[in-house]
């Protein structure tokens, strides 16, 4: 897991690397600095216990380990600022490149990939949790090394002065090891519940933000709250429950220390005492105590590090999850480039959402359409309308059978090159930020101005654009607030149209637009792109009577397929629904 | 439809920002006292508790300092019984100073963790009483990484930063003191520095919070970004558009890194500089002190208590050195709580950026809540709707709700630059159904917002029954109005939930009447469970009918005195919507409805047809005198003329 989040690092590398390295000689300069000190208090010191009186300061030593301790204090300085420098961009860029490689992966996903997670639950994984592991990295470089080589300093000066206690001081590490080891192991389960609850409660905000009219118009601002406290709450619980392990962390730290210099001072004293082995000397005892008071706040700092680093092996976890993720739609070999045309066979279709789901949406689908051919589709909602044209530019790859675009099968396509040739206006269609010509480009970046605006005239958006103030640079705000439902339609027509597809599908595109403008985008569509195969979706007999042929959908099955006239006659469903329109006299 | 700008740019000048650096002493004070006035009595108890520790850990030094000197004094024959005893004392003193410790820390991420939740749900409480202005202004996902990243940069200082705080401070203070008595002229070199030491605080710490601010922006938009982005997922997939939104990606990115870079740069930078100024602070007194010591002699320029005991002058020199021993001891424990307050501090300055966006959205002025007349149900007589009216007095005058609703001579513009609608007047009498219906930008659902007060008007005035609304709590009044908006949406949870949204004490049954009515039925039972399926991601399983059908639903249990029915059909086929007629014409009933639709069928048997055109009204009346006028509407429902 490490390794795979490690690779992101990249071009920051070098920096990561002469950060510890940088930490390490300032960590050394606040060893010497210390050692420098002594001298000047050790000679300060010889005056005052000089009994006689006659011991003048040796100015030299003063000055000359003055000297030394500026120049340690500004090399460690130097390499500190640098140290802290590197350690920012490196950290920083690290979290920059997993935002990105997450991102990028993100947009390899397919439908059933993009299903998978909820929105809220990426956005948490692309800020929240690639902030807990820029920080625990950050520590990482910057602390795991200066906190050891402060430890092995101590340890080394204790060894040289009884290596007996430099084991006990051993026997502390690994003790502390074990309490160390206890607390991660059972906290990450806690955090990683906690990372859910963060994503719940990211979702409750979405939902609250995206609806905030309805709650404001059925004023129930007060449910709102209390979903936002249960939220809340699970937040709390969850971090409460891991950071109440975590609390147990420092003082377990402070205690073993205490302990061991408890053992240093008994052991110490009775052995100078009992003059037992090589015998300690007094101020050695104080120095040992030194080192251990030193030792601890190394050992305090590691444990700060993996306070954080047990935070973020949940958001590592969650952002390795993203990364590798991959795609369920297979790369072909072929990799085909051109889509010879725009005829569509399904062979023997039948289609589920995911494995595990036993209903199938689609079932013994077997239809053959010619490139050019219009042709419409009709079903009650739920017949499986929008999963039968999604397998068509590959958003789904069927459970079994194939289906087959310009007489090849859409698997042996580049994705790209698929997409580019079926167009495809979804139900729920989503318009940018930006102005509406922004929108427009997204199905042609390089289309002229001309281009765009003949697009919009021919799905009979050009009209309502120029009475908008700024006409094609008037901004759609998010989601397109500012656009009514049909406009929206029209503009998302406009933007598939811009594609010159040799397929073009409309699910239920037109449904808030009046009967007499969805005419006049077919007969548009007629007229500007003969050779398009054209399928269309729609819930009123009025937008596919004119089609060519019309499939019935049922509950998943092709219940029949004919042109109007055809299916007027032998028909059931067709004419049912055929009849309940006309009587309602609409138009 | 709101001419509204949100930031489509998602990096803005960030970098650029003037503010942060403004006023952090003021969040600061904000925050703690935000923080600790609602625990007063577990604060007390965490600077109780890092007293006790730290005084622990001083006084185990000095039981230390008694042992070795009693070792050193008398050698081998030291008195064991007396150095177990300060052996015993230690592990008295240790143990306290452990689980004081604990204690603060435990107590400590109560009060955090607290605070972090508390500090959400006042946001979210707040951000429930905003004007809709506010979220036409501001995307989603910046406000959600409010609730995530900015108040996550907190953690860190109020569990772990405050107490080491409190402890560097009270260590500080008796570091101080000691100085303080010991040597004037070595305190004043020693605060040569300290002053240096603040100041370069000042500077690093000030550019840190500038750039931790303009970090804590660019995450913002990155979760903006995001979140619009991956709503449209689907989309992009479609368009192949990937490149272009790795592109967009990219750039907030790179923003954000080079924000957080440089803030981290300087936080950073922090501790080497103030450590390293501690050093240097520990030479100069060492040389000032050597120096007063070598070529002055005057022991009173040292210190006070070397001055008072001058009568030893053969030991002058002697007690001279001591005493800048001593001294020097000192200025070093004074530098360790500098030295750790510096390493703690990019916790300090992140948490203010944090903490400044959030108090700049909790200051955010909340929509006004409106007159003082309230909705009553069976006040005044059972089961009646009925507005109370208080007439200053204590009395009460109830005025029964009726639906009765004029528009005189209303102006109105989202901007004041760009009115919308141009002194329109109505009216809809109690149980009348009237239909707007015109072209897109006409102003149909403006004028639906401005019944239930989503806006407010520029001049003229709307009446409800009678009572200009501005005059009816806010709340009440859209209590009284159902309303199925042009855009559907729906919440997490069961169907039968999303139907009782309505109306939170509708009955199972009552749900699945307006189910009925609403044609929702036969679709709800062929869901895998029924009533009781989930809705997740605001209906995405759902087809874009079937979530009208629910809304339709929701209106229905609702029970309002008023409807408004915005394009509430717009999605549902023609089929299903004759099957709905019957149940719409019950939920229709009796009420006053305004209906806006692009299918004239649905607003052939109003009462009232307004014909709108560029915010004004250009005919009125019902069906047949418009056919007969052979006006707008005629062309319209001939289709000579094309409608949106």
């Amino acid at each position: 897991m490490i390794k795979k989040l490690l690779k992101s690092v990249r071009e920051y590398k070098t920096a990561s690397i002469i950060v510890p390295v940088l930490m390490a000689v300032e960590a050394i300069m606040e060893i010497v600095i210390p050692f420098l000190m002594t001298f000047i208090v050790g000679e300060l010191q010889a005056v005052a216990e000089d009994k006689t009186g006659t011991r003048e300061v040796d100015i030299n030593v003063i000055i000359v380990s003055a000297v030394l301790m500026i120049v340690c204090a500004v090399i460690a300085l130097i390499s500190g600022a640098a140290g802290a420098k590197l350690a920012a961009k490196a950290s920083s860029g690290f979290a920059h490149n997993l935002r990105e490689d997450m991102y990028n992966n993100l947009q390899t996903f397919s439908f059933a990939n993009i299903d998978n997670y909820s929105t809220a639950s990426l956005i948490t994984r692309i800020t929240t949790d690639v902030t807990n592991v820029q920080n625990a990295y950050q520590m990482a470089i910057r602390m795991l090394v200066r906190a050891p080589i402060l430890f092995i300093a101590s340890i080394i000066m204790t060894i040289v002065i009884e290596p007996i206690m430099a084991l006990i001081f051993g026997g502390a590490a690994i003790a502390l090891g074990v309490v160390v080891a206890f607390c991660m192991v059972k906290v990450v389960p806690y955090f990683r519940t906690m990372f859910r609850k963060y994503d719940s409660l990211n979702a409750v905000l979405q939902e609250n933000l995206t609806a905030i009219r309805v709650v404001k118009s059925y004023v129930r601002e007060d449910r709102e709250i209390l979903k936002m406290k249960k939220a809340t709450g699970d937040v709390y619980t969850y971090s409460v429950k891991a950071e109440r392990i975590l609390t147990i962390m420092m003082p377990s730290v402070m205690l073993v220390m205490f302990i061991v210099n408890i053992i240093i001072l008994t052991m110490g004293s009775n052995m100078y005492v009992g003059n037992i082995a090589g015998g300690i000397q007094p101020s050695e005892l104080q120095t040992l105590i030194q080192y251990s008071a030193q030792i601890l706040s190394g050992v305090m700092m590691v444990a700060m590090c993996l306070n954080f680093i047990a935070l973020s092996r949940g958001s590592a976890e969650r952002i390795v999850q993203v990364l590798e993720e991959t795609t369920t739609l297979p790369k072909s070999k072929e990799q085909i480039k051109e889509v010879k045309d725009g005829s569509i066979d399904f062979e023997n279709v039948e289609f589920c959402y995911s494995q595990k789901a036993d209903v199938a949406v689609l079932k013994d689908i077997d239809v053959h359409i010619k490139s050019g051919e219009t042709i419409g589709i009709i079903g009650a909602t739920g017949s499986g309308k929008s999963s039968l044209v999604s397998l068509i530019p590959r958003l789904y790859d069927p459970s079994k059978g194939t289906v087959k675009v310009g007489g090849i099968d859409v698997k042996k396509y580049n994705l790209d090159a698929l997409r580019n040739t079926v167009a495809m206006v979804l139900q729920k269609n989503v318009l940018f930020s930006g102005t509406i010509a922004e929108n427009l480009r997204w199905g042609d970046e390089t289309a002229t101005d001309e281009q765009v605006r003949e697009a919009a005239v021919q799905a009979c958006a050009d009209e309502f654009i120029q009475n908008l103030p700024g006409k094609y640079n008037y901004d759609l705000g998010q989601g397109g607030v500012n656009v009514s439902g049909g406009q929206k339609q029209r503009l998302c027509i406009a933007r598939a149209l811009l594609k010159h597809p040799k397929v073009i599908i409309f699910d239920d595109s037109t449904s808030a637009v009046d009967t007499k403008t969805d005419a006049i985008i077919r007969e548009n569509l007629r007229k500007y792109a003969p050779e398009t195969t054209k399928i269309i979706i729609a819930q009123r007999v009025a937008s596919v009577q004119d089609a060519d042929r019309i499939i019935v959908l049922d509950e998943g099955r092709i219940n029949g397929i004919g042109t109007h006239e055809e299916l007027l006659a032998n028909n059931e469903i067709y004419k049912d629904v055929y009849e309940s329109q006309m009587k309602g006299g609409e138009e | 439809m709101p001419a509204m700008n949100k930031s489509k740019d998602y990096g803005g000048d960030l970098i650029k920002t003037k503010r942060g650096a403004k006023t952090p002493m003021k969040t600061l004070g904000r925050l703690l006292r935000y923080t600790f006035m609602r625990n007063k009595f577990a604060t007390i108890c965490v600077i109780i508790f890092v007293c006790i520790a730290s005084v622990a850990n001083v006084t185990a030094a000095s039981r230390v300092s008694v042992i070795t000197t009693e070792l050193i004094d008398h050698q081998m024959n030291a008195d064991m019984d007396l150095i177990m005893s300060n052996i015993i004392m230690m592990c008295c003193i240790y143990a306290a100073g452990a689980i004081s410790s604990f204690a603060y820390n435990l107590i400590m991420m109560y009060i955090a963790q607290g605070t972090l939740r508390k500090m959400r749900d006042d946001m979210f409480a707040t951000m429930q009483t905003l004007p809709l202005q506010y979220f036409d202004t501001h995307t989603h996902g910046d406000l959600m990484s409010l609730y995530t990243n900015d108040v996550d940069t907190m953690r860190q200082l109020l569990t772990q930063t405050i107490p080491q705080l409190i402890s560097s401070v009270l260590t500080l203070l008796a570091v101080l003191a000691f100085m303080l008595t010991y040597s004037i002229t070595l305190l004043l070199v020693a605060c040569v520095v300290l002053v240096g030491i603040v100041f370069a605080t000042k500077i690093i710490g000030g550019r840190s919070a500038k750039y931790y601010l303009a970090n804590q922006k660019a995450l913002g938009a990155l979760n903006g970004y995001v979140e619009e982005m991956t709503e449209g997922q689907k989309v992009i997939k479609v368009f192949c558009h990937e490149p272009k939104a790795r592109e967009g990606f990219k750039e907030v990115n790179d923003k954000l890194n080079e924000a957080g870079s440089k803030a981290n740069a300087y936080a950073f930078l922090m501790g080497p500089v103030n450590n390293n100024l501690g050093y240097l602070q520990y030479v100069l007194v060492a040389l000032v002190g050597v120096i007063i010591i070598v070529f002055s002699g005057e022991a009173g320029l040292l210190s006070i208590y070397c001055s008072v005991m001058e009568a030893d002058a053969t030991n002058r020199l002697a007690l001279m050195a001591g005493m800048l021993v001593s001294y020097l001891m000192y200025t070093r424990q004074f530098n360790m709580p500098v030295q750790q307050v510096s390493q703690q501090f990019s916790a300090i300055i992140m948490a203010l950026a944090g903490a400044e966006r959030i108090f700049e959205m909790i200051d955010t002025t909340p929509e006004d809540e409106g007159g003082d007349i309230t909705l009553t149900h069976g006040e005044m007589a059972e089961g009646v709707w009925a507005w109370k009216k208080p007439n200053g007095d204590g009395t009460f005058e109830y005025i029964p709700l009726k639906g009765d609703i004029r528009f005189n001579d209303v102006v109105f513009g989202y901007t004041p630059e760009k009115v919308i609608l141009k002194h329109i007047s109505l009216y809809a009498k109690p149980g009348q159904k009237i239909a707007f219906v015109g072209a897109t930008g006409a102003g149909k659902t403006t004028i639906t917002n401005l019944i239930n007060r989503f806006y407010d008007i520029q001049s003229g005035a709307i009446t409800y029954d009678g009572i200009n609304i501005r005059d009816i709590k806010k709340s009440d009044l859209r209590r009284s109005l159902g309303i199925v908006l042009q855009d559907t949406h729906l919440f997490t949870g069961t169907v039968m939930d999303n139907i009782r949204y309505g109306r939170l004490d509708a009955t199972d049954e009552e749900c699945v009447n307006a189910a009925k009515l609403a044609n929702a039925d036969s679709f709800i039972t062929h869901l895998p469970e029924g009533y009781q399926t989930m809705i997740k991601g605001d209906g995405a399983n759902l087809s874009q009918g079937q979530r009208q059908l629910l809304a339709i639903a929701r209106a229905m249990v609702s029970q309002c005195p008023v409807l408004i029915l915005d394009e509430a059909t717009s999605s549902i086929d023609t089929r299903t919507e004759k099957l709905i007629e019957q149940g719409m014409d019950k939920l229709m009933e009796g009420r006053t409805v305004f209906v806006i639709a692009h299918r004239l069928s649905t607003v052939r048997n109003s009462q009232a047809i307004m014909v709108l055109e560029q915010g004004e009204i250009i005919e009125r009346g019902n069906h047949e005198q418009l056919i007969a006028q052979k006006g707008k509407y005629y062309q319209l429902y001939t289709g000579a003329f094309e409608l949106e």
